[in-house]
């Protein structure tokens, strides 16, 4: 961070070839770790992020599976168990509910069930949400469900420096962390540190500080959020915008020091209210903050609906900049 | 009962231990029902009674470091595989001296030491992770076998279809085991299966399989070394089909309605341990003292594991959220 040095080199990279990347020197820097999925090898992944990966490290470590979601990715987690690091990809959250018992009645069970004698440092990746229309079996944003589960780690990265760095980090973990990619990120451009490398996985960072309220929001909507964010500055409110990375811990304290600093809050989260994320971190807010509030804790979420089609449904289920913004006001009594 | 070409395995000590093993797990299952009934055990208790010959006979086919993934009927397993008794009868109480520090029960028998990996009560949940295991051993190089115990009515989930098409595909080390006792709980197999014999869905996978008299101790350790042989071998999977029966109800809150009391009669005259017993007996192997030691022995190490649960302590309600995460190794 010296003033006087040259300023570090930076490229330019995608969310994708960062995700990339990070797979690539996971591969490179530990002959444990194997990647396995469905259309990762010769079809170069079905959001093309493992293209070429095959070509480079061969078919005993990039390994197309059948359309078996429970098989593989119950075999990665007996792979884990048996001293590998796997990093099994998953299409899209939605084909995860087909390995939702390996997830949930195994990986994240055995370490406890076994009184400490195995844990299971499997990665799971997977794409979630929506803005593809491709409709209500492919657009869901259940992350959520899976913050629900003690035992595993929930990660969402939003920035193409997460999307490079959270890997190495969830490999190094002796747990089982799951990482939710948003499918709208994998064309975000950007300028990433020729240096990036891991990253931590287990704080929540401030995008954009603020005074007046707390945007909390992570992954697909940490831009739309800051979009909303620099409308509000135009209306002269300063919102402080925290990108929670991590689901699986929650990052209390810095959720509770923003919304401290604010006293006020709007969440903004792809799932659905009900039993959501959302509903998690505004009983978080009551628990630890109620008394620092000045208006009740808003959220803008999907509407309750399967995730239509046409685009112009699709747009208006989702959480848009405007209707952050009202939220905001909204809290401000504007 | 027996083959010319398995000779080489029917020396006396190795017959008697057999019969021995057979015992220890029947006695500790009886002693494990007595305790439930006394409520020294609760939660769900499956017992093993009638299908010792499968466990006891795969096992003699297994190296040390080889694994074993098995269902939530699952002490026979771990006792023949070498699970002290003492830290399995523990686990049955819930004390933190048990194999799984009590936090799993009698559904969740974990051992590391003897490569013991559940203790899995998700119907073809652990299939999964024993082709995840042997793909491990596959990946690093190591000439081990897990070998995957599950039931027949596993065979209806789609998790035991994945993974033996996955296993077969990659040529994974794994021995499938499906312990066929004839009733997935407390339907028959007939009324869930469009096609009762097993072993032919393992071949339509390409998967060698065999059927095997899983009454007979001898016959399932002969097809075990066999099987584990080829596994070893870097053939790929095998699967076994053992034909069993299991004589007590499917768990301690089983009315047994679903079949008749004379079948149950007719397989116990069956039963793995009276029907090898006669054989010893009859070919002059054992006599009336080598029994009476086998028995007064299992029932004194019953006994002593009985004794170290009682001893056992409670975990301090402190700890109660460790073994949720790991910590990273420093």
């Amino acid at each position: 961070m010296s003033a006087e040095g040259p300023a570090p080199a930076t490229m330019r990279t995608t969310y994708r070839e960062a995700v990339r990347q990070a797979i690539r020197e996971a591969l490179l820097a530990d002959e444990r770790v194997f990647l396995m999925g469905e259309d990762i090898g010769r079809y170069g992944g079905c959001y093309a992020v493992s293209k070429g990966l095959l070509a480079e490290f061969g078919p005993e470590r990039i390994r197309d599976t059948p359309l078996s979601e429970g098989a593989y990715v119950g075999a990665g987690i007996g792979a884990a168990l048996g001293g590998m690091r796997p990093i099994v990809e998953v299409m899209t959250v939605n084909f995860s509910l087909l390995a939702l018992d390996q997830i949930v009645n195994n990986a994240a069970t055995l370490l406890h069930m076994s009184g400490g004698q195995f844990n299971v440092p499997v990665v799971i990746r997977m794409a979630t949400g929506a803005g593809r229309q491709v409709a209500a079996q492919h657009s869901h944003s259940l992350e959520g469900w899976y913050a629900h589960i003690p035992g595993i780690k929930i990660v969402a990265p939003a920035t193409i420096e997460d999307a490079r760095g959270m890997l190495a980090t969830a490999l190094r973990d002796p747990n089982p962390v799951l990482i939710f990619e948003h499918v709208m990120l994998y064309n975000m451009e950007g300028d990433l540190a020729a240096t990036a490398g891991a990253v931590d996985i287990e704080k929540a960072v401030i995008r954009r500080p603020g005074r007046d309220v707390s945007l909390l929001t992570y992954g697909g909507t940490l831009f739309k959020t800051l979009e909303a964010a620099d409308a509000l500055a135009k209306e002269g409110i300063q919102a402080e915008v925290v990108d929670l990375r991590s689901l699986r811990p929650l990052d209390e304290a810095t959720i509770v020091g923003s919304v401290s600093r604010t006293r006020r809050a709007v969440i903004v989260d792809e799932g659905w209210k009900t039993g959501g994320l959302s509903a998690e971190i505004m009983a978080r807010i009551m628990e630890h903050a109620f008394w620092e509030l000045d208006a009740p804790v808003a959220r803008v979420c999907s509407a309750e609906i399967p995730m239509p089609y046409p685009r112009h449904l699709e747009q208006a289920a989702l959480p848009q900049p405007a209707a952050i913004v009202a939220a905001a006001r909204g809290t401000l009594g504007r | 009962m027996t083959d010319t070409a398995l000779k080489p395995h029917l020396s006396r000590p190795h017959l008697i231990e057999l019969l021995r093993q057979m015992v220890r797990i029947r006695r500790f299952e009886e002693k494990c029902v007595e305790l439930y009934q006394a409520e020294k055990i609760r939660g769900f208790l499956h017992v093993y009674d009638g299908e010792e010959a499968v466990a006891v006979g795969i096992v003699q086919a297994l190296e040390a470091d080889d694994a074993i993934v098995a269902t939530y009927r699952e002490h026979g397993q771990a006792i023949a595989r070498g699970v002290p008794m003492t830290a399995l009868m523990a686990e049955m109480y819930g004390k933190q001296e048990g194999c799984s520090r009590g936090r799993g029960g009698s559904m969740h028998i974990f051992d590391a030491k003897a490569r013991f990996y559940g203790g899995n009560a998700i119907v073809g949940g652990g299939i999964p992770l024993a082709v995840g295991l042997a793909l491990a051993d596959k990946m690093q190089k190591r000439p081990r076998v897990t070998c995957c115990f599950f039931g027949d009515g596993a065979v209806a989930e789609g998790a035991f279809h994945e993974s033996l098409n996955l296993a077969e595909l990659w040529k994974l080390p794994v021995l499938f085991v499906c312990e066929n006792n004839r009733y997935s709980m407390g339907t028959a197999l007939a009324l869930t299966e469009s096609e009762t014999d097993l072993h032919l869905k393992a071949q339509s996978y390409r998967v060698p399989s065999e059927v095997v008299d899983g009454m007979d101790v001898v016959a399932v350790e002969a097809a075990a070394r066999r099987a584990v042989g080829a596994v070893r071998a870097g053939g790929g999977p095998q699967f076994l089909e053992c034909r069993t029966y299991r004589f007590r109800a499917h768990s301690m809150f089983d009315p047994e309605l679903y079949r008749p009391k004379a079948e149950v009669e007719e397989w116990k005259k069956r039963g793995p341990i009276a029907r090898f017993s006669d054989w010893l007996k009859q070919t002059g192997i054992l006599h009336e003292a080598d029994f009476a030691a086998i028995e007064t022995d299992a029932e004194r190490e019953v006994a002593a594991a009985v004794a170290f649960a009682e001893a056992g302590t409670w975990e301090p309600v402190k700890d109660l959220t460790k073994f949720v995460y790991a910590e990273p190794s420093p």
